[in-house]
């Protein structure tokens, strides 16, 4: 579905990302995961065409992503961010309806469609009318979310989606997530650098440190045969409340 | 539905506009910004009128230079000018050396000159007579022994070949203290003791109501100043019957006469329409009806002139800087370019911005709207500029992300963005346009400006009032319906701040 072959990006004088060779499975959900600045976002900005490859090429359904090619193919991906990207000067309701509007589809085509996502998020359809600023955390990051899915794109690209959220709104949020993404059996690429997440969603956990991939399988096997000491120390890092209780005890 | 509303409306303003815009077959009389200059013009504009001819005098129009210069390019047909101005201060490098000699440069420029109208107006220096007598001094020479004199000039004579510094190079005059002032504010100068010397025209009221000493010229400096009419041949030529009547002016006035006259309109308030309607009536039997204006109608008129001056320039403003805006929002190499640019046209003052309008435009309402339109570029770049730079990008990038092509990004969501900041520009360009419009009067463009100058010429207060007043309170109502714009264009997601 998504290839991608020797990509290197660079920031000014930062590495982003060196010769990254990544091929995302259809269907699946992947999540990339490390530390702060490992260059998992840049994967997605990348592929979505908010920057161009240094070096390298992109392949997102055998076709490669190049600049001219940009707008076609990002009707085919849905992007959410972590405070959601919602035009605070439309509604719910015309931040989903916005691209579908531009593409000519008719007010009932798009009603039909909001309706159908909004019961797919479980937004409250008389919240629909809202202006951003009016909607909590989570309710803005449905809206986004199905401003994404609005063109029934076939891949999602969530960078942090739930970053933003205070605990009881993330947990709320995470499991209708994952619901969604069963039903839609949509190919997901999720950025997040919480492990208790990309366990959660991931059938596919990339872990990233300075721009290159340092590990790549399943949770269980990144739990079970750490690659180097990296990974482990990065599994290690992240401990429950349990264990911080019995750390201070 | 709202759009037809703005262009009808827009449309209203264009042919307001051209109330004050020559009509073709119109004779048009211009004076010079003083009262004299007025009253002759009015005089002109009666007689004139009184053959059935379509007259528009365009009031004060500027200095000696201007209103000439307006002559020689057509915009005015006839004004009333001096023969010693003529000579040393128009045509000073040819230095004619006679009347004939005088004729023939004029007709070179296309004009003609009439016979003198019966009286001088010379210019001559005056003080307070208690004060000139505790100094004993009664000849210009006299002042050299006095270099601690303040000297107050009417602006164009401190500049004009034929005023201080040649006067001050003929006589040796030491005084330093010298500058420019509008000339009916010397007198009140005079009159407060602030100033010691000025200029004085010698058919002047004041001279004799503030009891001046007129200095006498006894190194003969100054040259005589017979007022005459000076015209158009190309429109003498065209409507005969009218110059045959104009031409009735000569010999007409007097010295008492002329006095008299400029007497009762900066003494005693009486509008220059009825003095020169008055005169006619006494000394041509000529029976003018006389419209002197009331205070409602000049009001109407003053701000019809006044907003469509305002409304057309800013309205052209907002087309050309909001694109202006755009694009130095999107290239910023470019961008420092067009704000750089227009910032330095915003620091050009208003008033040398009106005067350069004039080689390139002429005079009236045309160069003050463009003078006007440079002044609102400005804040409407810049606010459109600050609007578009601001928006979040991750805003920015939200749009670019679900593939709208860059046409839709600016218009559905970068342009309603910066809805605020862009209005706000305009808004301030408004106001500030408003003001700057008042100086359009010194160029002829009318407005609430004419009163303003009028009153201080005239030292009337109330007439400044006239002018000032509806001025501000314009500017107030546009603002308040810029309130109401914003409540209609700035988006209401933009405008709630509470979680419902």
């Amino acid at each position: 579905m998504l290839v991608l072959n020797q990509v290197s990006k660079n920031y000014s004088d930062v590495c982003a990302l060196e010769r990254c060779d990544l091929s995302i499975a259809s269907g699946q959900t992947t999540v990339l995961i490390g530390p702060s600045g490992c260059g998992k976002s840049t994967i997605l900005r990348l592929i979505i065409g908010l920057q161009i490859p240094d070096e390298g090429s992109i392949h997102f359904g055998g076709q490669l992503l190049e600049p001219a090619r940009l707008p076609d193919l990002r009707q085919r991906m849905g992007y959410v961010i972590q405070d959601g990207g919602l035009f605070p000067h439309l509604s719910a309701r015309d931040n989903a309806a916005l691209m579908a509007r531009h593409l000519g589809w008719s007010d009932e085509r798009i009603a039909t469609r909001i309706s159908e996502l909004a019961e797919l998020t479980h937004f409250p359809t008389d919240a629909l009318d809202r202006y951003p600023l009016q909607l909590s955390g989570g309710q803005q990051q449905r809206v986004s979310l199905i401003r994404a899915l609005m063109l029934d794109p076939e891949v999602l690209l969530l960078d942090e989606p739930l970053g933003a959220l205070d605990p009881m709104m993330r947990r709320d949020l995470e499991a209708d997530l994952r619901e969604i993404f069963t039903e839609l059996g949509k190919t997901v690429l999720m950025v997040t650098h919480d492990l208790g997440e990309a366990a959660f969603f991931g059938d596919t956990i990339v872990l990233l440190r300075d721009g290159r991939i340092v590990q790549q399988g399943a949770m269980k096997q990144l739990l079970r045969e750490p690659a180097d000491d990296f990974v482990r120390r990065f599994i290690q890092a992240q401990r429950s409340p349990l264990e911080t209780m019995e750390t201070i005890r | 539905m709202t759009r037809r509303i703005v262009i009808s409306f827009l449309c209203g303003l264009l042919l307001a506009g051209n109330c004050f815009a020559a009509d073709d077959r119109a004779i048009i009389v211009g004076s010079k910004n003083f009262t004299e200059g007025v009253v002759l013009g009015e005089l002109i504009r009666a007689i004139a009128a009184s053959t059935g001819a379509t007259v528009v005098h365009r009031q004060a129009l500027g200095g000696t230079r201007l209103v000439f210069n307006a002559l020689v390019s057509g915009e005015i047909d006839i004004y009333a000018e001096y023969t010693g101005t003529l000579t040393h201060e128009i045509f000073a490098q040819n230095k004619p050396a006679s009347n004939a000699e005088l004729r023939d440069l004029l007709a070179e420029a296309g004009l003609v000159m009439s016979q003198s109208l019966g009286f001088r107006d010379n210019f001559a220096l005056g003080m307070r007579e208690p004060v000139a007598e505790r100094l004993n001094i009664r000849r210009i020479s006299d002042l050299r022994a006095h270099p601690e004199l303040v000297f107050r000039f009417g602006t164009e004579f401190t500049e004009r070949g034929d005023g201080w510094p040649g006067l001050r190079l003929h006589y040796g005059l030491p005084q330093l203290d010298v500058l420019g002032v509008e000339h009916d504010l010397a007198y009140r100068g005079l009159e407060a003791g602030d100033v010691d010397l000025t200029d004085l025209y010698t058919t002047d009221a004041e001279i004799a109501y503030y009891s001046l000493r007129t200095l006498e010229d006894d190194l003969g400096y100054f040259p005589p100043y017979e007022a005459v009419l000076l015209y158009r041949a190309e429109l003498a030529q065209e409507r005969p019957e009218v110059f045959a009547a104009i031409l009735g002016m000569q010999g007409l006035i007097d010295e008492a006469q002329m006095i008299a006259m400029n007497s009762r309109v900066k003494l005693d308030g009486v509008q220059e329409v009825l003095v020169a309607a008055d005169f006619l009536n006494e000394n041509l039997g000529i029976e003018v009806v006389a419209k002197s204006s009331t205070r409602m109608e000049r009001f109407w008129r003053y701000t019809r002139q006044h907003i469509a001056l305002v409304a057309i320039s800013l309205f052209a403003a907002i087309l050309i800087a909001v694109p202006l805006g755009i694009a130095a929002a999107r290239w910023r190499r470019l961008g420092h370019v067009i704000l750089g640019v227009v910032g330095i046209a915003q620091t050009i003052p208003a008033l040398a911005l009106l005067v350069f309008m004039i080689p390139l435009f002429g005079i009236g309402a045309g160069p003050a709207v463009i003078a006007l339109f440079i002044y609102s570029l400005l804040p409407i770049v810049r606010n459109t500029y600050t609007g578009l730079t601001t928006i979040p990008m991750q805003l920015l990038e939200s749009a670019e992300a679900l593939g709208l092509p860059a046409g839709a990004r600016l218009r559905l969501v970068e342009a309603p963005l910066a809805a605020v900041s862009i209005l706000g520009g305009i808004k301030t360009a408004a106001v500030i346009n408003i003001g700057a419009a008042t100086l359009g009067a010194l160029i002829g463009a009318g407005g609430y400006g004419q009163p303003i100058l009028a009153g201080i010429r005239l030292d009337d207060v109330g007439l400044i009032l006239e002018g000032a007043v509806p001025a501000a309170g314009l500017a107030i109502v546009v603002q308040l319906l810029f309130e109401w714009t914003e409540r209609a264009i700035v988006p209401r997601g933009l405008r709630v701040s509470t979680r419902a």
